[in-house]
């Protein structure tokens, strides 16, 4: 009888986040009688695509036991990079001359600026033992004064491109194939990628054993340096990719962009049960976790909440999702002794 | 020539048949025991023997589940270290309880500040006292010195300082003070202990060296797994009784053919002139060699420090700073990695089960094919038909006893835990298996299938080196053994050689003629 009361409640917890965002659309549909609209569903997950993008490389970054404090200012610099490049192309001060690149090798270009902050974040963490937390923390702001840099703090504002010079067309991140937005479908083909990356390959295991104990993965023959280093790589090229797809969406790329998105991630990830401990999460947690925080915005925003009470609205929610997380485990751990326990009987 | 343990007007406190039990074992068995007024009570035995529980509970770091402590007449109890500290008994542990980061008199009087006023700290009062109590234990320090810039001897001093400064002391208790000290330090602080001993201080002393019990102690008692063994004054008895007292007889583990003719074997293994320097000066092994069979169990044995974990971390690539040739069939290596090592053919399973052996966030099966997956990887996916069937086969190679590979590692018994531990080693397939203390906390009968683990797969032409500091079990489980001490190898034993007497005096050895010099 007990049993079967615990595992009841188990499956619930473990759905408490999918429960929490159905719960959520009930309320607002209710609320508000344009919220259950194809409109409002689109819009919702083109904002969701940015969020949820950065929280898939969050997700990796925290299952490994390590925080990226980076993303959102490679946000930014990452519109910068690639709004410079199609307004005002690279000039070659000895040769005299301005290259502009077709929108593909932008995206490239962009995405390897990217990487290398990434890269930059793992050699640090890994090669000089710096706290993730620093590392990513100096990383921000070098990355942010970068982006500052790279136009005085100005704005890039014309990104059509240029018919002539053969670098149109970057609007299309920020368009819609059958009225879905690109960066929705971004975000889903990512997920998708992320998620077999994590759970049927040597890669992704390494990355759970390294967050679960560090040492044992270590003597196991886990390249842990190797794998970590990766995961910081895959963090940042998330949020080179969004910094592109926000530039696109906006047309235009400011400095300042993605300022605080990288607690956004944070807490998306953590609504979807990733553990600040390390060793356990999912992408399927991670991506319900960032609808949940977005539905709580637009949902708001709709219903005329200010956005002083949607911070301190998504604070809560964030408390109480690591509350219950903490419940479950040590729900786990009990069920674990418990099964150790029967078995020596 | 043993003394008879009862309560009387020269024994300080009294240990009236404490037990102490613990979910699944018991650590103290009706143990009875005398802290003599103003006298050194060594207390003796290997490791898990119960020496450490024993003075948890009379420290009142741990509570005894049975039997009674007595202090003269008066029954007590103490519910936590505070109450213990009001009835004048302080510890020194192993491991220094410092603050490194803070001033010698701010760590002497942590948790005891004098106030002035209401808040304000009275530091001239703990200033001069810190002085006062230095020079009495002939340690003149400035009080304003980091404790971290200290030497490990003058810490253990800080810690003496610390008991010190309550005027009542009466029991002080020394969990192997001299571990990590010089000789020179060691005469030092035997000097304090003889004039703390002058004042009426009684002094519990554990120690795994036995010259240095017969130096400084008047009592001995002996205690092996969780027993009393014997107690006596040391004036009545010499080394060997303790030795003796110390080893016992007893268990019983599955023993190795002793018939083979080695000396036809191929030496799959080879180590010449490891070494390992010690930070600071010193080696952590001194030109270490010894070769390893095929097929063979080759056991080290020595006490705690004595290098043998070092052994397997140069063999596994995780000290790189080492010197000597290692040499695998023939081929010398360049250590470089732990994962280049595992896929020479190398596998360790690490001492310490729950910090360097599971990842506890991952199930039974996951922990079990950790280090082979790369073997079961198609381009970058896991061909996990092939995974499940291996770990399946492991499971029933080395009978571990689950319901569900998918299960938490943790709903697994300590036995089966080890046994997951020991499997995702074979998994890689290895030629060489390296054993750190692979029954540490595992009950006699899970010890027993471990046993029978390693002869299975000697028999199958696998060789081992394996690390126990239990005589009983290395001496039944190799074929031969090296005995450490102090990082030199003193001793190397085979057949007939092989007596609990020889591997304990060859594990003293390397203390003497290190000191010496």
């Amino acid at each position: 009888m007990f049993k079967d009361k615990t595992s009841m409640m188990m499956t619930l917890l473990k759905g408490r986040t999918l429960i929490v965002l159905v719960l959520l659309l009930i309320f607002f549909s209710v609320a508000n009688d344009n919220f259950l609209s194809t409109n409002t569903l689109l819009l919702l997950a083109k904002h969701v695509a940015l969020y949820g993008i950065l929280a898939i490389g969050m997700t990796y970054v925290i299952i490994t036991g390590g925080i990226d404090l980076s993303v959102g200012a490679v946000v930014g610099l990452a519109g910068m990079i690639a709004g410079g490049m199609l307004q005002n192309g690279v000039t070659l001060q000895f040769a005299g001359v301005t290259l502009y690149f077709s929108v593909p090798l932008v995206v490239i270009l962009t995405i390897i600026v990217g990487a290398f902050i990434g890269w930059l974040n793992g050699i640090i963490i890994t090669k000089f033992g710096v706290a993730p937390f620093i590392a990513t923390l100096g990383t921000m702001y070098m990355a942010r004064g970068w982006a500052m840099l790279h136009s005085n703090g100005a704005t890039y504002s014309s990104l059509a491109g240029n018919e002539a010079l053969g670098n149109t067309g970057f609007s299309f991140f920020g368009s819609r194939i059958a009225e879905i937005p690109v960066g929705a479908l971004i975000l889903v083909v990512i997920a998708i990628i992320a998620h077999i990356l994590l759970k049927k390959t040597v890669f992704g295991w390494h990355i759970f054993a390294i967050g679960g104990n560090e040492k044992a993965a270590k003597l196991s023959g886990v390249k842990v340096d190797k794998v970590k280093i990766l995961v910081y790589i895959f963090s940042a090229v998330c949020a080179a990719i969004v910094g592109l797809i926000t530039a696109s969406q906006l047309e235009a790329a400011h400095p300042a962009t993605g300022e605080t998105w990288e607690m956004n991630a944070i807490a998306a990830a953590v609504l979807g049960g990733t553990s600040m401990a390390g060793g356990i999460g999912t992408i399927g947690g991670t991506i319900v976790g960032a609808f949940v925080i977005g539905v709580i915005s637009d949902g708001m925003v709709m219903c005329g909440v200010s956005e002083f009470w949607q911070m301190i609205i998504k604070g809560l929610v964030i408390i109480l999702a690591v509350i219950i997380d903490q419940f479950q485990r040590n729900m786990e751990a009990k069920m674990a002794l418990q099964a150790r326990n029967e078995s020596k009987d | 020539m043993a003394v008879n343990i009862t309560n009387g007007p020269d024994v300080c406190l009294h240990a009236e048949k404490i037990s102490k039990i613990y979910p699944g074992t018991k650590a103290l068995d009706e143990v009875s025991f005398n802290v003599y007024k103003g006298k050194v009570n060594v207390l003796i035995g290997e490791n898990g023997a119960g020496k450490s529980t024993l003075m948890k509970i009379i420290a009142g770091i741990e509570q005894e589940s049975e039997g009674e402590l007595f202090m003269g007449e008066e029954k007590v109890h103490f519910d936590d270290v505070t109450e213990a500290r009001e009835h004048g008994i302080g510890i020194i542990h192993q491991e220094l309880n410092l603050f490194p980061n803070l001033a010698v008199y701010q760590n002497i009087f942590m948790a005891k500040e004098r106030k002035k006023g209401s808040v304000g700290l009275d530091n001239e009062y703990h200033i001069k006292e810190t002085k006062r109590i230095m020079e009495k234990l002939q340690h003149p320090l400035d009080p304003h010195t980091i404790v971290g810039d200290l030497r490990v001897g003058q810490q253990q001093m800080i810690e003496i300082a610390r008991n010190l400064i309550q005027d009542d002391l009466k029991i002080l208790i020394m969990d192997e003070p001299t571990s990590s000290l010089s000789e020179q330090e060691v005469q030092v602080l035997f000097k304090i202990m003889r004039e703390l001993t002058a004042e009426g201080i009684s002094i519990v002393y554990i120690s795994h060296r036995l010259e240095e019990i017969m130096q400084i102690g008047d009592y001995v008692t002996v205690l092996r797994d969780g027993k009393l063994v014997d107690s006596a004054a040391v004036e009545d008895i010499d080394i060997s009784w303790i030795v003796q007292k110390m080893v016992g007889k007893g268990k019983s583990y599955p023993k190795r053919d002793g018939d083979i003719d080695w000396s036809s074997r191929e030496t799959v293994l080879e180590v010449k002139d490891l070494s390992l320097p010690k930070k600071g000066g010193g080696w952590l092994l001194d030109k270490v060699s010894f070769k390893l069979k095929k097929g063979e169990i080759l056991g080290i044995y020595g006490l705690m420090g004595a290098g043998r974990t070092e052994i397997f971390e140069c063999i596994m690539g995780l000290r790189p700073e080492h010197t000597g040739e290692v040499i695998l069939n023939g081929e010398t290596l360049n250590i470089k990695s732990i994962t280049e090592q595992i896929d020479r053919g190398f596998a360790l399973i690490p001492e310490d089960r729950q910090r360097e052996g599971l990842v506890q966030t991952m199930d039974i099966g996951k922990n079990l094919s950790l280090s082979s997956l790369k073997n079961y990887a198609k381009g970058i996916f896991l061909k996990s038909k092939e995974e499940e069937a291996n770990i399946d086969k492991i499971i029933d190679e080395i009978h571990i006893k689950v319901a569900d590979k998918r299960l938490p590692i943790l709903s697994l018994s300590g036995g089966n835990q080890q046994k997951v531990v020991i499997g995702k080693g074979i998994m890689t397939n290895p030629k060489i298996l390296l054993l750190d203390e692979p029954s540490r906390g595992i009950d006699i009968g899970a010890k027993t299938d471990v046993f029978e683990i390693m002869n299975h797969f000697a028999d199958a032409g696998l060789s081992l080196l394996v690390v126990s500091s239990e005589l009983e079990e290395i001496k039944s489980i190799a074929d031969r053994i090296i005995v450490l001490s102090n990082g030199i190898k003193t001793a190397e034993l085979a057949g007939d050689e092989i007596t609990e007497d020889r591997l304990v005096m060859a594990s003293y050895e390397g203390h003497n003629s290190g000191k010496k010099n």
